[in-house]
């Protein structure tokens, strides 16, 4: 799996301080996030590759071996269009 | 009082900016007596109510009517509704909507567009030919999805269109609609007062629900749809707005603030306005949000029944049109001792050719009209 996450269409992503975590609306809906689903989704901005992200969360959290559970997050998150992936040359 | 220990902040915010409309829907939910509300808020008590409930924690904001699209603020509105982190959804039908309004739109940020198809009687035919109507849905569409907009539909359902439901899907993915809701008809205000006309017969129901199930096999790969079963026919309650002053506070064009937009019906409750209280206090703190959170309020057979924390009884506005007494079980229930008004309506829905009353158009005149006659209940048999 590679390429460059995105948001999908109509989707918003914003912390929310009353719920006190991310989430992500949508046409009509509000997912809750929890804290490593969030940390993922404010990086897919559609510049970063997956590796880069990887890369930038296990900087960010001190850890490593982390690519496998971000790839299962993203892989469930494009299943339900919360997320684009862009894997053109140019993307 | 049984009410929940801890209100959790509204998730959505709906603001009913006007009950002006083009548009005449048999099936129309706002009150019966629209007419009498003529006053609407100004921008500046819209703006302070955006704020209010932002602070309050919504995040979903509405705009709905009426048809929003008669409000000349609507965009000063909209901009201040995502500046303020809202995702902002305006439901319309598009009819009066203009490439220049659009961009405005745009540029104020507006999330979503939710196309509503209002098709009654007198214009079944046009819609039926792919006329009048489709040319303007295809115009307003094409608009919509040229500035990058999420194409969402949403079509009312109910006996005299149920048979072309097909054709309605065809229709939607014709327009490019990424999600597509067919909403059966609720009995509700304008769509009670005409339910004899609207409501299917079973058989009706079974064959457009798998016509819907093909489709949504078909074009699994391009839109969503879904087909929202009426409770009538279904003979469960429904969990009404998800609970009682739960995730949703509306606000009516003059101001009464309400946990769904048809509770103003609901006999001896106060429904506060957001000219007087805030909305802190209104969502925490008033009587007419109070007054059904929970379940201390239940009488049998809910106070013991194992759902009633499933379904909170169903609706209420249900309860009170059909039983007479918003307390009541939602006769939709067979566990309610109303329940022969539900089966009765449905045995009726059965009989093809029905002598039935002409329908209602939601009008101001016809509401003016049937204000007068309201002192009689008999709106509810």
């Amino acid at each position: 799996m590679n390429g460059r996450p995105r948001l999908g269409h109509g989707f918003r992503f914003q912390w929310e301080p009353a719920q006190q975590c991310h989430v992500l609306l949508y046409p009509e809906g509000m997912i809750k996030l929890n804290q490593s689903g969030g940390e993922i989704l404010a990086r897919c901005d559609g510049q970063r590759d997956i590796t880069a992200i990887v890369a930038d969360l296990e900087t960010a959290f001190s850890a490593s071996g982390l690519r496998g559970d971000v790839e299962a997050f993203l892989a469930m998150a494009i299943e339900k269009r919360w997320l684009r992936l862009d894997t053109g040359a140019n993307a | 009082m049984n009410t929940p220990a801890k209100i959790g902040p509204p998730m959505w915010l709906l603001a009913e900016v006007t009950y002006r409309c083009p548009l005449h829907c048999v099936f129309c939910y706002n009150p019966v007596d629209f007419a009498k509300h003529e006053v609407e808020l100004s921008t500046e008590d819209w703006l302070r109510v955006l704020r209010e409930g932002r602070e309050l924690g919504a995040v979903q904001c509405g705009f709905s009517g009426g048809e929003p699209l008669l409000r000349d603020d609507l965009e000063t509105l909209i901009g201040e509704a995502r500046q303020l982190g809202y995702y902002t959804n305006l439901i319309t039908s598009g009819v009066g909507l203009t490439e220049a309004r659009l961009d405005a739109f745009k540029a104020a940020g507006l999330d979503h567009i939710q196309l509503s198809f209002q098709d009654s009687t007198k214009e079944v035919n046009d819609f039926l030919t792919h006329t009048r109507t489709f040319d303007l849905k295809q115009k307003v569409g094409e608009m919509i999805r040229a500035r990058g907009w999420p194409m969402v539909m949403n079509v009312v359902i109910h006996r005299l269109n149920i048979e072309h439901i097909g054709r309605i899907i065809e229709m939607a993915d014709a327009l490019g609609a990424e999600y597509l809701e067919l909403a059966n008809a609720q009995y509700y205000s304008w769509a009670l007062l005409n339910r004899d006309q609207l409501m299917p017969s079973r058989e009706q129901l079974r064959r457009a629900e798998a016509i819907t199930d093909e489709w949504k096999a078909k074009l699994a790969d391009r839109m969503r749809i879904l087909f929202v079963v009426p409770d009538y026919h279904e003979g469960k309650p429904k969990k009404c707005m998800n609970g009682w002053g739960n995730i949703f506070l509306t606000v009516t064009p003059d101001g009464t603030a309400l946990p769904c937009h048809t509770a103003r019906m609901l006999p001896g409750l106060e429904f506060p306005n957001v000219r007087d209280s805030g909305l802190r206090e209104i969502w925490h703190e008033s009587e007419g949000f109070n007054h059904y959170r929970g379940t201390g309020w239940m009488k049998e057979p809910c106070q013991s029944c194992d759902d009633r924390e499933k379904d909170y009884g169903g609706c209420r506005c249900q309860a009170f049109l059909l039983a007479g007494d918003p307390d009541a079980a939602d006769p939709v229930c067979p566990k309610s001792p109303h329940h022969e008004i539900v089966s009765g309506a449905l045995e009726n829905a059965e009989i093809p050719a029905r002598q039935a009353q002409p329908l209602i158009f939601r009008d101001p005149k016809e509401s003016r009209r049937l204000t007068q006659e309201a002192n009689s209940p008999s709106l509810t048999t």
